[in-house]
């Protein structure tokens, strides 16, 4: 009864997103459809970057590199052998003859094992990256991630043997709807969530407030720092891969300085340490560079979004250093308690 | 091959010049304030536009220096007075992520400026004479700008070195960077010290900026971006937050760059023989588009191996 009770919220929550997402992708709405799939994007993205940056306090600005790798890696290969054959000649043959197209009667296997191998890829990259870098503390990680971002995208540029350089990669297949992204996103907010109440989670956070402290008593600075790292990765290739799909055409420079900064704008906004937050800040920041958006296209005022929005993030960083929720968590929990005036 | 020599070390030290002018404005604001300056290549964008704008209206090139330098220092005063202060004490981080908000108004501002102005995102720079052809010197053939860049370098760097060690205000800059709290207690005028510092920041940016712009040929809101990064990586060469360090590690990173790409494309230029084979071996040409990737590598590793730089204290010495 208990165990109902506890999860009776979330179950609802789960329910009514469904049906939500049901309607929408009968409704046709095209534009619609593409807003909640970014958003979709986006909460995969941010929340993951809160489990790095956020718990941890070690601040990553080369997330994005991992969504890239991930996008390449997945689209080549769910790539047709036909086009594949055409596209990247120079593919080592072993590569060149994959095609993840089975499926499991309508359901596309082949885009899901291309996505978590894809992710699993760049997880070991970013366990091999992390082993370094996050001995680093402060502002200097922020600038050797950075600088992981750019020879992530020198090399694309140059590795035209894989990804075209820099041309376009088009032709991917358009596999990722509603459903995938947002499956993702609640399994993401879901690991997320069990990280953050572990007593890794705790760790991660004991060394963020105190390091010395937190040494002191028996906290290993490294482990929870580098799980952070890897599994923030693994999902920020996840999030590569259906962005991949989504828009099917791409090159390496969707994957930089501007995508991680609306991505750190989102966390900040939210909250450093709040899963929820960052589904808020990710919420906030759509909708008003959405707006913001149509304003600028009506008035031929481009840059306005940019700025505004930069001028918010300022604000948030002065005003309410936390974010939004801080560390803290909302929970439809506790709103259920509330409003039920039960226990 | 020594004519190629020569003029490859001259470039080396006309580019590291301009590294170094970028590398001592990130580290006298961070030598004071703990701040990585995101924004500072966005100060130079500012400046290369202001300087453009000036020299379109037909202003004498002295004239269009003087108003770019005003105009960027007066940016930089601002952005110090409304981004930074505010946040005096505050974790290190906070003030990083405000600079990347400030690096963020400047370049989408620049954009809305320039399409209200109905103009293009990429306007070409219209190079003044004196920075534009280039001069004979024997065999040798060297551009104006990177004898002016080479000279102005050095020109300014001694001036500052003078001002920090010989003037008063130099002296209270050298005591906040080494103990701001400490620096108060002695009555040093700490807003005054860091106003100093984002001066003189905004005017090393405007300056390296507007031979950047000259060199580039055009401009654009982002042309800020790459030459910030590599200012950082000349700083962290040369231990973030001292002056000779960032001077230092400007010139090192300008030699590691033309050596970069230099030497991969050696194999072609020498007689066929075992050591052209060499270089064609094991440095081809087409290594030179990787150059930006090694140089972080360098940085990463330079972050590992000595988080100090070259010229750098021990953190423990320190405090």
């Amino acid at each position: 009864m208990n165990m109902f009770r506890r999860l009776a919220p979330t179950l609802i929550g789960i329910i009514a997103l469904s049906v939500v997402l049901a309607l929408l992708q009968a409704s046709g709405q095209a534009f619609w459809q593409g807003l909640v799939i970014n958003i979709g994007i986006f909460i995969i993205l941010t929340v993951s970057l809160n489990l790095s940056n956020g718990f941890t306090g070690v601040f990553s600005l080369g997330q994005i590199g991992f969504m890239a790798l991930g996008a390449y890696a997945s689209a080549i290969l769910t790539l047709p052998l036909r086009v594949k054959a055409e596209y990247l000649p120079n593919l080592p043959a072993w590569l060149a003859t994959i095609h993840f197209d089975f499926s499991f009667g309508a359901f596309p296997l082949g885009f899901l094992l291309a996505t978590l191998l894809a992710a699993l890829f760049v997880s070991l990259i970013a366990l091999l990256v992390g082993l370094v870098l996050m001995r680093l503390s402060g502002h200097f990680v922020a600038v050797a991630t950075l600088g992981f971002l750019v020879i992530v995208r020198v090399i694309l540029f140059n590795a035209d043997d894989f990804t075209r350089g820099s041309r376009t990669f088009s032709n991917v297949t358009p596999y990722t709807d509603l459903w995938w992204v947002w499956v993702w996103a609640g399994l993401t907010i879901y690991v997320v969530w069990q990280i953050k109440f572990s007593s890794f989670g705790r760790s991660m956070f004991a060394q963020r407030e105190d390091r010395a402290a937190a040494q002191a008593i028996g906290i290993a600075v490294m482990p929870p720092r580098l799980l952070a790292f890897v599994v923030s990765a693994f999902f920020t290739a996840v999030a590569g891969s259906l962005y991949a799909h989504f828009i099917t055409s791409f090159s390496p420079t969707v994957f930089y300085f501007d995508l991680t900064f609306r991505v750190v704008t989102m966390l900040v906004i939210g909250g450093m340490g709040s899963v929820s937050g960052s589904v808020i800040g990710v919420l906030l920041v759509s909708a008003l560079a959405e707006i913001l958006r149509r304003i600028e296209d009506v008035n031929q005022l481009y840059g306005l979004s940019g700025v505004v929005l930069a001028v918010i993030f300022i604000l948030i960083i002065i005003f309410r250093r936390e974010g939004l929720l801080g560390s803290r968590e909302l929970s439809l929990a506790r709103f259920w308690e509330r409003g039920g005036g039960g226990e | 091959m020594l004519y190629y020599t020569l003029q490859q070390i001259i470039n080396a030290l006309s580019i590291g010049s301009l590294y170094a002018l970028m590398a001592v404005g990130l580290a006298m604001v961070f030598g004071i304030l703990r701040l990585i300056n995101f924004a500072h290549g966005d100060m130079m964008m500012i400046a290369a536009y202001i300087a453009a704008f000036s020299l379109a209206a037909k202003l004498p090139f002295p004239v269009a220096v003087v108003v770019m330098l005003i105009g960027t220092v007066i940016v930089g005063m601002v952005t110090e007075r409304v981004a930074y202060r505010p946040l005096r004490g505050a974790p290190d981080v906070a003030l990083l992520l405000s600079s990347f908000g400030v690096g963020q108004i400047l370049e989408n501002g620049t954009l809305l400026v320039t399409r209200l102005m109905q103009k293009p995102i990429q306007i070409a720079f219209p190079a003044p004479d004196v920075l534009s052809g280039a001069i004979s010197l024997g065999p040798l053939t060297v551009s104006r700008l990177n004898i002016v860049s080479l000279v102005a370098g050095i020109v300014i760097l001694v001036a500052l070195t003078l001002f920090v060690t010989r003037t008063t205000l130099g002296l209270s800059m050298r005591a906040s960077a080494e103990d701001l709290i400490a620096a108060r207690l002695m009555g040093i005028k700490i807003n005054r010290v860091v106003m100093t510092a984002f001066q003189i920041s905004a005017a090393l940016a405007a300056v390296a900026g507007l031979l950047f712009a000259v060199q580039a040929g055009q401009i654009n809101p982002y042309m800020g971006f790459t030459p910030v990064l590599k200012a950082f990586i000349a700083a962290v060469i040369g231990g973030f937050g001292s002056i000779a360090g960032a001077v230092l590690g400007g010139y090192v990173l300008g030699a590691l760059e033309v050596l970069l790409t230099a030497l991969p494309g050696l194999g072609d230029l020498l007689p066929p023989g075992p050591l052209a084979d060499f270089f064609k071996t094991f440095l081809p040409s087409s290594l030179t588009s990787y150059r930006d990737a090694f140089v972080f590598v360098a940085l990463i590793l330079m972050l590992l191996f000595r988080p100090n730089g070259l010229l750098g204290k021990g953190e423990n010495e320190e405090r």
